[in-house]
């Protein structure tokens, strides 16, 4: 079981939250000029990186706010959150 | 070393101190002709594979750990071929013919049992999905049959089917050609018979790096020296990622947990593997008397062999809504797999974009089934440089050019 502290209401348990896939996922434009490799890159290819990653967060259960998490996926422990529209934390060493 | 009446008698004379390895351990060699990285059920076959129906027998398989101790030994060991579009069912129905003929092929008793598997519907339009499902599989030649709750009844005499059930049944479908194997004689008949066939298998081995010759992947890194290989197959499930990122690309793969636990042995109570559409919650039982339990996916990605409690216990609940019974029981073990999931639950089997590898990726929460006919595959596309008839719709270029093979059946439930 994750406790997740959302910016906003503080350490909640895992069940409250949905993942929401790794950031930054930048999408390509304008969408007339971008190639369907592309958008394969955009839509389906991810780092899925075994260690420190940093992915958005949705409290569904609670204040409904994204966020950033800095996750580690072969431990589960939770460096950081942060609000979106801040600049994206460093993962660090 | 072949098992026979023979030899357990010989053997017998000493006290059975004496049997020999089924597979030598040998110092890897400088070069070969193919390296497949991942000693799972499906680096095995393709060795295998390469040696028997290629002639390819300069080969070796590394593993990181021990052979067959990543997917191949923590799955829940069922077989089918019950899927929904052509393309997959002809990849799947091969794997499972392979499987009926597996046993006398490697002179390994895989223990293949065909019990049947069905999948329950708890509302009409469960139901109505199944149908339509069932269709779609008799369309590709596969054998399926509907049956009505009486008959259900017959197979699952502990289902609670009371008019207060949480999930009520309303029918199922019937594959009687599914069912489990024994996962570890899967691993261990293909090792013995590629090792049998010249292939060096090579355990404790990890790959730390890729060799390059310009554009060309040449060899690998790994924590036991440099090895030189003409060609580079990759077979290593959830870990495909970490290692294309080594070569210096990016997968449509993202790796989860997939939990699944067993329970103390008890009396035969159930004869078929059951899966629920309402919890996506399958069981069946082993041939020591355990149940053995599985469901989705954990809900983040992980690379973590071990599984997170909510997942557990959201399984656990759909099983005792379907089987009250089975609350009396305790669990022995619970394990997770990392497991390679791709958007459209559809393995990827393919040239790798970078020369000189291949890719056998993408089987996410079903790759145990699909052991033999994945292993044959991959050694026809690594040998021939073209892809098996039964595999060319399996592209890395599909996640571009759209052609998915959107596979809900793959996971067994409704999405």
């Amino acid at each position: 079981m994750l406790r997740i502290p959302c910016p906003w209401c503080g350490p909640r348990d895992e069940p409250e939250f949905r993942w929401g896939g790794e950031v930054p996922v930048l999408r390509p434009g304008p969408p007339e000029a971008v190639c369907a490799a592309a958008w394969a890159e955009y839509l389906f290819m991810r780092e899925n990186p075994k260690g420190w990653v940093r992915e958005r967060w949705v409290h569904a259960c609670g204040c409904r706010q994204w966020f950033v998490v800095i996750r580690n996926t072969v431990t589960h422990e939770i460096r950081a959150t942060a609000p979106l529209g801040e600049p994206l934390p460093e993962i660090g060493p | 070393m072949r098992f026979s009446a023979l030899a357990l008698a010989r053997s017998a004379l000493s006290f059975h101190d004496n049997w020999p390895q089924l597979w030598r351990s040998p110092e890897p060699k400088r070069r070969y002709d193919v390296l497949v990285i991942g000693g799972g059920g499906h680096g095995l076959a393709t060795a295998y594979y390469l040696a028997k129906e290629h002639g390819i027998g300069n080969v070796a398989v590394i593993e990181k750990g021990w052979l067959g101790g990543g997917n191949t030994g923590r799955n829940t060991t069922v077989v089918r071929s019950n899927y929904f579009y052509p393309e997959s069912a002809r990849l799947y129905e091969l794997s499972l013919r392979l499987y009926e003929e597996l046993s006398g092929e490697l002179g390994f008793n895989i223990m293949l049992s065909q019990r049947g598997i069905l999948t329950l519907a708890h509302s009409s339009h469960q139901l109505e999905m199944l149908a339509r499902w069932l269709n779609a599989m008799q369309l590709n030649g596969i054998d399926g049959e509907l049956l009505d709750p009486p008959a259900v009844r017959r197979w699952l005499p502990l289902l609670n089917d009371s008019a207060a059930a949480r999930y009520p049944l309303k029918g199922a479908v019937l594959q009687r050609r599914g069912g489990v194997a024994r996962h570890d004689a899967v691993a261990w008949g293909y090792a013995r018979a590629a090792d049998g066939l010249g292939v060096d298998i090579v355990q404790n081995c990890e790959v730390v790096g890729f060799l390059r010759a310009g554009d060309r992947i040449v060899g690998v890194d790994t924590t036991r020296g440099r090895i030189l290989g003409d060609k580079v197959a990759l077979a290593v499930a959830g870990h495909s990622s970490v290692l294309c990122a080594k070569a210096g690309f990016r997968l449509p793969v993202t790796s989860y947990a997939l939990q699944a636990f067993v329970t103390e042995p008890v009396k035969p109570v159930l004869a078929c593997v059951a899966v629920s559409m309402a919890t996506g919650t399958y069981v069946s039982q082993s041939d020591k008397g355990e149940l053995v339990v599985g469901g989705g996916l954990d809900l983040y990605p992980s690379y973590a062999q071990r599984g997170n409690l909510p997942t557990l216990q959201e399984v656990v609940a759909g099983l005792l809504e379907l089987f009250p019974a089975f609350g009396r029981l305790r669990m022995l073990r619970q394990w997770a797999g990392v497991v390679d999931v791709v958007h459209d639950s559809s393995p990827i089997i393919d040239h790798a974009p970078v020369q000189g590898m291949y890719l056998n990726c993408g089987w996410g929460t079903g790759g145990f089934k699909a052991i033999p006919a994945g292993g044959l595959v991959f050694a026809h596309l690594i040998a021939t440089d073209r892809p098996h008839p039964a595999a060319e719709a399996f592209t890395l270029r599909r996640f571009a050019t759209g052609a998915l093979i959107d596979e809900g059946a793959a996971a067994g439930i409704s999405h």
